[in-house]
């Protein structure tokens, strides 16, 4: 019955899970309105030399006197000295994120939480399926995927928004798909000039060709609405419980399963999630208000 | 900060935040604020604090100009943002209490009831307490200026006592208290000198206040106690009015 | 439940020794935190005298109701639990987590290193001590231990004191963590009408005790302090059925009783707040006006408070009856997945306190009551969140 699992990533930087550690914004990429990539750089060489993280992992960023935020890290796990994080501005923390510049000083604890299961799909294909800014969390899986393509078949990203402006990373697209990804877009509404797919995100899974489901892992992150569509199609492809991953999102204050706030059932987001495996989930998916 | 039907009490409030007064004084240029000085500057203000309920036809007009002129407009203490102990009136003949009260009644221009600002202008955040807190207060302020959210909590006065090891007096003496209905903000005073909570902060967030009078009516806690507990301060807020209205029986508005 | 201790080691204990005893924990560096008479309740508190126990006195406790009463003796440990537990020792309403402080070179942050803070507890029961032992697993059990939490326990001296009453709220007998205190002390005494019986948990309980006055208890001695423990356990008049239940619970989330006892619930949390192993809590920064100093505190929060589940975009248990739900499955269920135990002791401190006397046993039975009848979860389709 008890199910806790060991948290699959590297153990955090402290035995003190409450201390930050001072960090700095290196690098800032507007996205679109409302929406920043802050790459942050640790100020003390020792403890950027011994971090490093699995993709779907999030630290908690912390501006003193404001508070803190669980933020997925956006970035390539090859390369931990630099941790980019995509924050939309959403509660007082990424607001007052917002304002800050390139050279700021900032605090970080992490990183914390499960990763997408990127070995576990060794030698399968792998379908990404992401909706606005849920591409964040999913963007370690794309570099470390292609990192080593080779050990994979099909690798497909299935990516949605509301609007064209509203996908992320576009400049990397080009480099994505000359590195062997398979990769489509679908907005809810077109503006002039997009020639792409509009539609939802499941549209483009239901019509795309899955020659062997039972070797086809699935990982999506978005708003919960959509990854359960995309859930329900992913079932009538014929792919098992067991080959789909979500990132579920609930309120993170202490990141350490200490506080009680981000519980899901029997799950603490912070702890056992925020990546699920689906069939562990499916039955607190289906509960109103949980 | 600008008064209506009130007592003063929780502009007060600003001139109690003896430690915090200099470093607010500093980051804020004081239009108006009769209380501590005389010097009034016209509008329009980025933030107008509002003390006070609306009682007169004249406080109905002015509330609108203080709206206009105001960016962000701050709505503080139980009379503004509830109506006030002197919502009372609303439950009785006002004709009867000017005739009572004055001389000449035709002189006076009053209108039936006490209302929060809130019934009249959108107003932008309210802070409640009757008096306010000063550290909620300095908390507001400190955020307009920051530009984020004010944090002030919405959970019942029984957190608070709980968290400074209060014994509840409902539980262990028997004191009728509103602690589990009442929105924290007072550090809980009352219960921690033996008393029941008056309700001063007003409804906690989706307070039950059915289930709570409920159970006092079975503990045999007669209408006459019941009512004037709940028309208190906060007598016109809605959630304690509807309360105290289903424990009256309808007699009242 | 039976007397499971072997009793051979105990020892008796004069009246007159618990001052010793006492005294020997403050000469050891200890503030000695115990019962005591306060606010019309008897709750925990720094003590130096045997006279600041609540002598003679009792309490009677029903769902929502708590009364001190005399006895018609001198007992010392005569009563049950009250409104105050351990946890606000180990794990206190307010903690400073971390500091963060600007300089020049940017923010720099700290964790507090105090030293631990040396407490004796004297007068723990049984429910007390299983409650430690589960925030034991909550704090320092998982992946993180919680610093704060461990300097704190480990530092505490606990000297139980064994039930010899029940109050009609408590049922530690049915969670299996009751009367008798069987393990997670140093001493553990039974109050009889001669004296004390004592006996010793742990080599640091050991020391104390040879230093104590005590002698070989008497065969008759023992049976007083047997028939004393047996007393609370045929007081026993609350029970709950555990059986099946983490299942029986997660399988009946839309059962109607949610909904009818979230009509009762008013959400004040006081049965969290009382409850000696509800963990929940939140931090807040507290900044010097310049804002160059902050200091992050930790406060005791609550599943009942609606901001408790807020997220941008929006509350997730926004009504009473899903934050009942969440309290009560925590609690009773998903504590189990989480670690590997009730988080339940027993105690009734949530059925006492709960201003209208919500008894969690009745609202179990109900539920258990109608049984399968209701197990909609699984058809019950429909997403939080959509908009």
């Amino acid at each position: 019955m008890p199910h806790r699992t060991v948290t699959p990533g590297p153990a955090a930087l402290t035995h003190d899970p409450w201390l930050s550690h001072s960090v700095r914004i290196e690098r800032l990429v507007e996205e679109m309105p409302g929406v920043a990539t802050y790459d942050l750089v640790f100020d003390d060489p020792a403890t950027a030399a011994a971090y490093t993280y699995q993709p779907g992992q999030f630290n908690m960023l912390y501006l003193p006197g404001v508070g803190e935020a669980a933020i997925s890290i956006s970035g390539d796990p090859g390369e931990p000295g630099h941790i980019p994080h995509t924050v939309r501005e959403a509660g007082n923390v990424t607001h007052a994120l917002a304002e800050l510049k390139i050279g700021a000083s900032l605090g970080l604890r992490g990183p914390f939480g499960s990763a997408w299961p990127v070995d576990v799909c060794i030698g399968g294909d792998v379908l990404l399926v992401a909706g606005g800014i849920g591409l964040a969390p999913l963007r370690p899986v794309i570099y470390a995927l292609l990192r080593n393509r080779d050990q994979y078949g099909d690798i497909t990203l299935l990516y949605g928004a509301r609007s064209p402006e509203g996908l992320l990373y576009a400049d990397e697209y080009t480099d994505w798909r000359s590195k062997g990804l398979d990769f489509q877009t679908t907005v809810d509404r077109g503006t002039a000039g997009w020639k792409g797919n509009v539609g939802v995100v499941t549209e483009l899974l239901n019509r795309m060709s899955l020659p062997r489901p039972e070797q086809t892992w699935l990982m999506s992150c978005g708003p919960e609405v959509m990854m359960w569509y995309t859930i329900q199609a992913a079932l009538a492809r014929e792919l098992s419980r067991e080959q789909i991953y979500v990132s579920l999102e609930r309120n993170m204050n202490c990141a350490v399963g200490l506080c009680g706030h981000c519980q899901f059932g029997p799950e603490f987001v912070c702890l056992d999630g925020p990546v699920f495996r689906y069939d562990r989930v499916e039955s607190m998916m289906k509960v109103h208000d949980l | 900060m600008l008064k209506f039907a009130s007592c003063d009490g929780c502009q007060l409030s600003l001139l109690d935040c003896e430690d915090e007064l200099l470093a607010i004084a500093g980051a804020v240029d004081i239009a108006y604020f009769l209380e501590a000085t005389s010097s009034v500057r016209p509008g329009p203000y980025d933030v107008a604090l509002v003390e006070g309920s609306i009682t007169t036809p004249h406080d109905l007009e002015r509330v609108r100009q203080i709206r206009k002129q105001a960016g962000f407009l701050v709505t503080i203490g139980a009379c503004a943002t509830a109506g006030g102990i002197q919502s009372l009136k609303n439950w009785a003949d006002h004709e009867e209490f000017m005739r009572c009260v004055y001389a000449q009644p035709e002189f006076i221009s009053t209108l039936s009831t006490s209302t929060p600002i809130a019934a009249h202008v959108p107003v932008d955040f309210e802070l409640r307490g009757c008096p306010i807190s000063r550290h909620q207060l300095v908390e507001v302020l400190a955020a307009l200026i920051a530009g984020r959210k004010p944090r002030t909590p919405t959970h019942s006065v029984c957190l608070d006592c709980k968290r400074r090891g209060t014994v509840c007096v409902e539980v262990a003496q028997g004191i009728p208290c509103l602690g589990p209905i009442t929105q924290a903000g007072c550090e809980a005073i009352c219960p921690a000198y033996n008393r029941g909570c008056f309700g001063c902060y007003g409804p906690a967030a989706q307070a039950n206040c059915d289930s709570l009078v409920d159970h006092y009516q079975q503990q045999a806690v007669g209408t006459e106690r019941l009512v004037p507990l709940l028309r208190n301060f906060n007598a016109a807020a809605p959630e304690f009015q509807a309360a105290s209205n289903r424990v009256a029986g309808g007699d009242a508005s | 439940m039976a007397d499971g201790q072997s009793n051979t080691t105990e020892r008796f204990l004069p009246q007159t020794g618990l001052q010793h005893l006492i005294d020997l924990l403050t000469t050891d560096g200890y503030e000695v935190i115990g019962p005591q008479l306060d606010q019309g309740a008897i709750v925990y508190d720094t003590l130096t005298s045997v006279d600041d126990l609540p002598r003679g006195w009792t309490d009677r406790q029903e769902a929502g109701t708590y009364r001190l009463e005399q006895r018609n003796d001198d007992a010392l440990f005569g009563y049950v639990v009250g409104p105050h537990s351990w946890k606000q020792y180990l794990f206190p309403p307010l903690t400073t987590i971390s500091t963060a402080d600007r300089t020049d070179a940017g923010w720099e942050f700290q964790t507090p290193s105090e030293p631990p803070p040396r407490r004796a507890f004297l007068g723990v029961r049984a429910c007390e001590l299983a409650a430690m032992k589960v925030q034991d697993r909550v704090f320092m059990g998982g992946v993180y231990v919680d610093p704060a939490y461990q300097r704190r326990r480990e530092a505490a001296f606990i000297v139980a004191v064994n039930c010899t009453l029940a109050a009609p709220t408590c049922f530690c007998s049915s969670m299996g963590t009751g009367p008798q205190c069987t393990q997670g002390f140093d001493l553990v005494l039974t109050e009889t009408d001669a004296g004390f019986l004592i006996e010793s948990g742990s080599d640091r309980g050991a020391e104390l005790l040879e230093q104590l006055p005590t002698r070989e208890a008497s065969e008759s001695e023992r049976d007083l302090g047997k028939a004393a423990r047996q007393q609370a356990v045929d007081q026993m008049q609350r029970s709950l059925d555990t059986a099946g239940i983490r299942d029986l619970l997660l399988t009946n989330m839309e059962h109607p009783q949610w909904e009818e006892v979230g009509k009762r619930c008013l959400s004040c949390t006081n049965c969290t707040m009382v409850c000696p192993t509800c963990f929940c809590s939140s931090v807040t920064e507290v900044a010097d006006l310049t804002g160059d100093h902050v200091e992050r505190q930790r406060v005791w929060d609550s599943c009942f408070n609606i901001d408790f589940s807020y997220m941008n975009g929006g509350v997730v248990r926004n009504d009473v009856r899903s934050r009942y739900r969440q309290w009560l499955t925590h609690k009773l269920a998903s504590w189990h997945d989480q670690f590997e135990s009730s988080g339940c002791v027993g105690c009734g401190r949530c059925i006492t306190w709960c201003p209208v006397g919500i008894d969690l046993t009745a609202e179990v039975a109900v539920i258990r009551g109608s049984g399968s009848a209701t197990n909609e979860m699984h058809t019950d389709v429909a997403m939080q969140g959509e908009t």
